[in-house]
């Protein structure tokens, strides 16, 4: 069976998505995505000539809303649920590390 | 370069993307409502906030006003288009992703006539804005911050991104795009484009080549400016820096960079040039959007009269000139203002001279918006008919335009309240100069036996004691005719 994924793409994927993967975890993981990609090989091999992509299981199209203003959450109850908070506002760690300034 | 050598000429590439809020009544995605300045977090819920289970619901009005764009700017609006997740770690956007449009948007292949030349517009789309970041620490900008503080209010607010192809050629016609494309965005009422307030942002590809060639050069993309006249002096700035580079041998780098309004220069950004991965995919939560003839229909028929197509008609109809109709129809409400005021009954070449002059100043010294003004456009009208019958002169009707631009006053109410009206009665003027002549014979004898020059004396003394005993206000015009009536009798 071809490689179609490496260690090091898992890796690049899981820093992508902010998952610390530990070394067992990318072997498996570099096999289980191998498997995904080698299923979507298989139907990537029927002829899908004049096929129009699918973007969405469902045959449905314009599901809309009105545009009505309704109240949202409560901010207290909220912000409660927040790791920090301050000032009304979400409170979150430095943005850019200090390399980058 | 040696001096032999002849100096390269370059020609500048630019290209803009525009982002627009939507003046929808609520969000993108959910029903929280769109609303700038409200206190912080309080237009949040659990789709906004990106809380798990919380399906997002697209706004039937976002799409609406996604088809007037279509229509403003020539848009071609496929079938059927979709929406994409961009995938991106950043507290400005709790989801961890933006909902996007990627290869199907919803407008493609647009154009624009900017001062006579068409700019391509390469797409439009939908997607929702960010939460609002404040900085804390340091000096308040993201560069050496503490920790920063962030507002969900502006999350999932329903944006337009209008990408120009890259046709423009100069700061001055970047300028011009711009002003001529928040013009129609207004006219046909999607957006209140504010670019001080943030409703309207202008981001500026820039790069420039050597005439002639087909090849574009390196560019750089310039951020951070809040009104037309720092984007044409941010783009004039980057493509002098840029060709200063050029000439001295060096190279451009491609990055982001950052307008500063103070110092009149570009700045580098300086992060790390990552190269991002946003792995868009389609959004598994929303279905297509497939606008139907019918709604098509509606659109097409409620389109207003466009900025280009307004000021032709008000040359036409007004003879007033280019310039004066690009003033009208360029500001907020100017010209709903000058036509309600022509309607009222004044001539348009008058209204246009008042509105484009005392009520544009007012209103720039002021920072009020036409819709605030006190005086209504028939109240213009009125003034423009009390000088038109000789009631006040034009200065007069300065000062009493001033005062019905400060308060709910009708101009009569000001003519008469003052005491401003003038006598144009002649029976009243008649019998005033009569009198002046009677109390100055020897003046009058003098004037009938002098010379021209002694003439011009004496008749400009027995004028001024006339207007004297009128208090100021006898129509000059009739006075003086009457004047010459009864001295050269």
């Amino acid at each position: 069976m071809a490689t179609r994924i490496t260690p090091e793409d898992v890796l690049h994927v899981a820093n992508l998505a902010r998952l610390a993967l530990t070394e067992r975890e990318v072997e498996e993981f570099t096999v289980q995505l191998g498997a995904i990609l080698d299923h979507a090989a298989d139907v990537e091999a029927l002829d899908t000539e004049g096929v129009p992509p699918t973007a969405h299981p469902l045959p449905l199209v314009n599901v809309l809303r009105a545009d009505v203003p309704r109240p949202g959450v409560d901010r207290d109850e909220i912000l409660a649920a927040a790791p920090e908070a301050e000032q009304d506002r979400f409170r979150v760690p430095r943005i850019l590390a200090e390399d980058e300034g | 370069m040696t001096a032999t050598e002849s100096r390269v000429e370059y020609e500048p590439v630019i290209g803009l993307e525009v982002h627009v809020e939507l003046a929808t009544a609520t969000k993108l995605f959910c029903s929280c409502a769109n609303e700038f300045g409200a206190e912080p977090n309080t237009n949040v819920c659990p789709v906004c906030l990106g809380l798990p289970g919380s399906l997002p619901v697209l706004n039937e009005r976002a799409v609406e006003f996604a088809l007037r764009v279509g229509e403003a700017f020539h848009f071609t609006v496929p079938a059927s288009s979709i929406f994409h997740r961009k995938n991106y770690f950043y507290p400005d956007m709790p989801k961890n992703f933006q909902t996007s449009q990627f290869d199907q948007p919803i407008c493609a292949d647009g154009t624009l006539l900017v001062d006579g030349t068409p700019i391509g517009i390469e797409r439009a789309h939908l997607e929702e804005d960010t939460g609002k970041s404040m900085h804390m620490g340091g000096s308040g900008r993201i560069h050496g911050a503490d920790h920063s503080l962030v507002d969900y209010n502006r999350a999932g607010v329903p944006l337009m991104e209008i990408v120009s192809r890259p046709e423009i050629r100069s700061a001055e016609q970047a300028r011009a795009y711009v002003s001529e494309l928040r013009a129609v965005l207004e006219a046909i009422g999607v957006s209140d484009v504010k670019m001080e307030e943030g409703s309207m942002r202008v981001d500026a590809n820039v790069s420039i080549r050597p005439v002639g060639r087909e090849q574009f050069g390196t560019r750089a993309e310039i951020k951070n400016m809040n009104s037309l006249r720092s984007l044409g002096r941010a783009v004039a700035y980057e493509i002098e820096r840029q060709r200063e580079l050029l000439e001295s041998g060096e190279r451009v780098v491609q990055e982001t960079r950052h307008w500063d309004e103070n110092d009149g220069r570009t700045h580098s950004m300086r992060s790390k040039e990552e190269a991002f991965d946003y792995r868009f995919f389609p959004e598994p939560d929303l279905v297509p959007v497939a606008p139907t003839d019918a709604l098509r229909a509606k659109v097409h028929a409620g389109m207003p009269e466009l900025p280009a197509a307004r000021r032709a008609r008000l040359v036409e109809e007004w003879g007033i000139n280019d310039h004066d109709a690009a003033v009208l129809v360029g500001d907020a409400g100017l010209a709903e203002y000058a036509e309600a005021a022509v309607v009222a009954g004044a001539p348009g070449k008058d209204v246009v001279n008042w509105v484009t002059g005392e009520v544009l100043g007012f209103l720039n010294e002021t920072g009020l918006a036409v819709g605030a003004l006190p005086l209504a456009p028939d109240g213009l009208a009125e003034l423009v008919g009390l000088v038109a019958g000789g009631t006040i002169s034009r200065s007069q009707a300065k000062d009493v335009l001033r005062e019905c631009l400060q308060e709910p006053k009708r101009p009569k109410a000001v003519v008469a309240e003052r005491g401003l009206a003038q006598v144009s009665d002649a029976g009243a003027l008649g019998a005033t100069i009569d009198e002046i002549l009677a109390a100055n014979a020897a003046t009058v004898d003098e004037y009938r036996a002098g010379d021209d020059k002694v003439k011009k004396k004496k008749r400009g003394f027995l004028m001024g004691e006339a207007m004297k005993a009128l208090r100021g206000q006898g129509n000059p015009q009739l006075l003086n005719q009457l004047l010459d009536e009864k001295l050269d009798a």
